[in-house]
């Protein structure tokens, strides 16, 4: 009798033992019981201010899941700055952030600028920089900066693709290229030009613009004198809707290859014209929701019951409106993931192990994949043409 | 200098030291750019408070000392002290020669001219045929360094009283040119000019050199602006860093080393206070504090500062029984002295 | 032969859009002999003030004479009560108001208009005049009312007793106010009428450029520079350098140095001829007694 108390207690004691529903709660800085706080840095005021209401869509999109219950019982606090797009003061509020906030993690910090400057501090820290607003390539380096994820699928790969799709329909065309001279216009350009290979001589005219100028008709000019009957648009949406509005108005009609950045019809194509957009053609990996083909679709309903609710005072029109929903949604998933776990380290591993994550605002076929040697999120996107009215996806999913 | 500033500065020097010591990291390093700026600032003022030349560009300066030390630290691995040495002599150069052609410009055309280098800053580094040394548009990573023999100090605290020490040292230089036959001259050149030439002043050396001088402060604090956040990229520079500086120098107190001070606390916290105070337009709260300041202090914070002083030494050389009464005051003063 | 004609045209009709600045910035330094830094937010505002009447409802020309009156009305408002307290403070301290107030009207455009771009109607045409592909209607009719307005200007400074009480009172205020002009009212209306000319620049950049908080920004810098280079004192001058201006950033850019410096290079050779020739292309020489 006394024998089989023994292997009973072992079992028990086994079975306590191996159970993670009894597992120690984890905490770092920034988690408790009560609450996860959630640092963000965005531009509200400066050259990129067009791109805080990223910043504020995701604030609103935390409110409702705190008024949902927040996740796993935790409230989400967030606290997000302003850094002007400046990359000494993305400095000042990361530091600030992490060292006076002790936020868990710093989330969607945007613009290649900032988190350059900050990539290092925040690796050094072992504080997560987690799903950057920007599609520069660099964030996907887990051997060397194994606390920063981006999101977004990247620039050069979507340079890439348009250049491919140049040489497989097109590939006779002299290329003419207009860039944002900065980081983002060069990356794009990268890209673009791996994808050529060996044809880059292609390219018979390359040129580019600064933030700061008034317009870019000088450009076009230049580019439709060149002869190129292909045109490789690398502008932010002010810029790009006065590049397509220039091209037509001066009777140029090339082959319009247009950045993703730029492709939200209620930003750009609408004050360039409709008409004057026609035929142009961009990549995709998110619905458009102010597209009417998803005009029943659960995700943008969804998102618009959203909008009306939580930011009211939020353009529904801006197509970053939809992403910061998204990408919201993402932290969201990875949070959950989390459990009790909340460790930046734990967070990270999470966020390095979404299989085939589906999110509804995405475009079907297209899924979130990470892994311990694969730091980028999204990494498919898809054609897109405009007929004047929306966007029509066209061939297959591409990328990986 | 009479014994209650000196006592002031001890005070304040003292304060300085101790600051590391008791506050967190992140407020050190809010205050090493607050060094850093009371540098630049003080650059600046010496060419348009003391010696009246409008600068709208010095953030070019800034830009140039800051990369100065990002290059020389990160592709040829020189310690981070003598980048400072580099990156003053190269912006004494620059500033004297951008000073000699600037000698034909007055008011205006000077700013514009000044306007013009402030904006063309960031084009100039992002220029790609400077690629490699610059880093284009991904600009410079650097790190910060540590603190030397083994001191029980981390790179933020050692950084904080290097600079510290570093401003002390630019602030004495300035002090020491200001209140001689140098001082004399610049002072002379901005509030009458031509009398100043007709006495004897060699007008063109002196307006040269100030350029050059007030280049290389600014030069120095921009290495060490760079060393403190470790990183510099060309869109860092832009002109509304210029017109920050000269924002700074006009609160703070024109034609006053401490000036420069009060100036740099006010570029570096009051947008943050603003921040606080309103999400939805921030930068409209700081115009607010900036008018507010102009209206109460249009002789800036040092000035201000003065005219206090001056009041309260009247008061208390005119007696509390005739606070009311200057001519009362003073007669009762002669019949004093009479008596 | 036919590229460097087409940039010379774009080069027009950018330069238009300098030249109308350009003659907001000359009109108050002529009324005040201060440069305005906020001119051009406050030409910004006024814009979005007209689209706000166009979206409520108004025809454009309606909406366009009520900006013009209410941009009047806000410069003279704000002369009276935000730069008349530093008067007599040292010029620094009144640049540094003129920086708050651009500061403040950017701030405030963004929060209450998001920053997002906007269309502005164009009162011109849609189709090119004789179908040319060179400049659109609207630019050629920017000019023309830049040109219109600059006529208007300088009949004003000329030929009316106003215009000549104007100029008095910002060259001389001591002499002037010993004649009887209320030289405070005459600043107040050199505001006003510099804020209404930078609602008519805005109303006609903003087509070009699209409607944004940041829209003039980039342009200030080439207006200052061609007010400067066509002599700050001369409204011609001012028109005169804002084209020059934008056709040499132009020819610059695509037949000399590239886009990538034609800014710098624009702006040093402006340099050049401002210290060969100080006062600019058209401006008076000032004799400063000792």
């Amino acid at each position: 009798m006394k024998r089989t108390f023994a292997p009973v207690t072992l079992i028990v004691a086994a079975a306590l033992a191996a159970s993670p529903v009894l597992a120690q709660k984890k905490y770092d800085p920034g988690a408790s019981d009560k609450e996860i706080k959630i640092g963000n840095i965005n531009p509200y005021s400066g050259p990129a201010s067009a791109y805080g209401t990223i910043g504020k869509s995701i604030g609103a999109y935390f409110k409702k899941i705190n008024d949902d219950g927040g996740v796993n019982g935790r409230k989400i606090n967030y606290i997000s700055y302003d850094d002007g797009y400046s990359p000494p003061k993305a400095v000042e509020m990361a530091r600030k952030l992490v060292e006076q906030d002790e936020v868990l993690l710093i989330f969607q910090p945007l613009g290649t600028p900032s988190n350059s400057a900050i990539q290092k501090y925040m690796n050094a820290k072992k504080v997560p920089q987690l799903f950057v607003a920007t599609g520069a390539t660099k964030w996907n380096d887990p051997k060397n900066f194994p606390w920063t994820m981006g999101w977004q699928p990247n620039y050069q790969t979507e340079g890439y693709i348009y250049a491919q799709h140049i040489l497989k329909n097109t590939p006779n065309a002299k290329i003419g290229v207009l860039y944002q001279n900065d980081d983002y216009g060069k990356d794009y350009l990268k890209g673009f030009k791996d994808g050529l290979g060996a044809k880059t001589n292609m390219i018979v005219k390359e040129v580019s613009y600064e933030v700061t100028d008034p317009t870019v008709d000088s450009q076009m000019v230049q580019l439709q004198s060149s002869g190129a009957d292909t045109f490789f648009n690398i502008t932010t949406p002010k810029f790009a809707a006065m590049a397509i509005r220039k091209a037509y108005d001066s009777g140029w009609k090339p082959a319009h290859y247009l950045n993703n950045v730029s492709a939200s019809p209620g930003s750009v194509l609408v004050p360039a014209g409709l008409d004057k957009s026609v035929g142009l053609i961009s990549t995709q990996y998110l619905k458009d929701p102010t597209d009417k083909a998803w005009a029943n679709d659960p995700a943008v309903l969804d998102w618009n019951a959203f909008m009306k609710k939580y930011y009211p005072d939020g353009n529904l029109a801006d197509a970053s409106n939809f992403y910061g929903w998204a990408v919201a949604q993402t932290l969201v998933q990875v949070l959950k993931q989390s459990g009790d776990n909340l460790t930046r380290e734990n967070v990270m591993k999470q966020a390095a192990s979404l299989k085939d994550f589906v999110l509804s605002a995405a475009l079907p076929g297209i899924k979130i994949n990470t892994s311990a040697t694969d730091f980028a999120p999204f990494e498919s996107v898809q054609l897109i043409r405009f007929d004047g009215k929306q966007w029509v996806r066209f061939g297959e999913v591409m990328g990986k | 200098m009479n014994k209650r500033t000196l006592i002031f500065i001890a005070v304040a020097l003292l304060a300085a030291c101790a600051l590391p010591l008791v506050v967190s990291n992140y407020r050190v390093f809010q205050f090493t750019l607050v060094l850093v700026y009371a540098i630049a600032l003080l650059g600046l003022n010496l060419l348009t408070g003391y010696n009246g030349q409008i600068s709208l560009g010095h953030g070019a300066f800034y830009a140039i000392g800051a990369y100065c030390a990002a290059i020389l630290m990160d592709k040829f691995g020189v310690p981070y002290w003598a980048t400072l040495l580099a990156a003053g002599a190269l912006c004494l150069v620059v500033g004297f020669l951008f000073g000699l052609p600037a000698l034909r410009l007055e008011g205006l055309y000077l700013a514009l001219a000044t306007f013009a280098l402030g904006v063309s800053m960031p084009q100039l580094l992002k220029y790609h045929h400077l690629e490699k040394w610059t880093g284009g548009v991904q600009g410079v990573v650097i790190v910060k360094p540590n603190p030397p023999f083994g001191l029980p100090l981390n790179p933020d605290q050692w950084l904080y009283y290097f600079t510290l020490a570093v401003m002390i040292v630019m602030f004495v230089f300035a002090w020491n040119l200001l209140r001689g036959r140098v001082g004399r001259a610049l002072i002379a050149i901005r509030d009458h000019h031509t009398a100043a030439e007709a006495m004897g002043v060699n007008t063109a050396l002196y307006k040269s050199l100030t350029f050059g001088v007030s280049a290389m402060y600014t030069g120095i604090a921009g290495a060490l602006g760079a060393i403190a956040i470790q990183f510099v990229a060309p869109d860092s520079f832009n002109i509304f860093l210029s017109i920050t500086f000269l924002v700074g120098i006009v609160i703070g107190g024109l034609a006053s080393i401490p000036g420069a001070i009060y100036g740099a606390l006010f570029i570096q916290f009051v947008p943050n206070i603003a921040d606080e105070i309103s999400k939805a337009a921030p930068w409209a709260i700081f115009g607010i504090f900036l008018l507010g300041f102009v209206y109460v202090m249009p002789f800036g914070v040092a000035g201000a500062i003065r005219l206090l002083m001056a009041r309260i030494a009247r008061k208390a050389k005119n007696g509390p029984h005739t606070a009311g009464a200057p001519m009362a005051g003073k007669t009762q003063d002669s019949s004093h002295t009479a008596g | 032969m036919d590229a460097f004609i087409h940039q010379v045209l774009a080069g027009l009709a950018t330069g238009g859009i300098y030249a109308s600045v350009a003659l907001a910035l000359v009109m108050i330094y002529q009324a005040t002999h201060h440069v305005n830094f906020a001119q051009g937010e406050l030409a910004m505002f006024c814009t979005y003030l007209a689209w706000s009447l166009i979206n409520a409802g108004f025809a454009y020309w309606p909406a366009f004479l009520i900006t013009v009156g209410l941009a009047f009305v806000l410069g003279v408002v704000i002369e009276r009560v935000v730069v008349r307290p530093v008067e007599n403070s040292p010029v620094l301290a009144v640049v540094v108001v003129f920086i708050a107030l651009l500061v403040i009207f950017n701030s405030i455009a963004g929060w209450i208009y998001s920053y997002t771009i906007k269309t502005f109607p164009s009162p011109f045409p849609a189709e090119p005049f004789f179908g040319n592909k060179y400049m659109s209607s609207h630019e050629i009719g920017a000019i023309g009312v830049t040109l219109v307005v600059l006529l208007l200007l300088y009949a004003f400074f000329r030929f009316t007793p106003l215009g000549l009480a104007m100029r008095a009172a910002a060259q001389n205020p001591a002499s002037a106010r010993l004649v009887g002009i209320r030289v405070g009212w005459m600043l107040a209306l050199g505001w006003g009428l510099a804020a209404a000319i930078g609602a008519v620049a805005g109303m006609m950049v903003a087509p070009i450029v699209f409607l944004d908080p940041n829209m003039m920004g980039g342009i200030l810098l080439y207006a200052f520079a061609a007010a400067l280079v066509g002599g700050v004192d001369s409204p011609g001058g001012a028109v005169f350098g804002g084209f020059l201006v934008g056709v040499l950033e132009n020819v610059l850019g695509a037949f000399v140095i590239g886009n990538e410096l034609k800014l710098a290079v624009a702006l040093v050779l402006i340099i050049g001829v401002l210290v060969v020739k100080p006062t600019g292309f058209f401006g008076k020489v000032h004799v400063t007694r000792v």
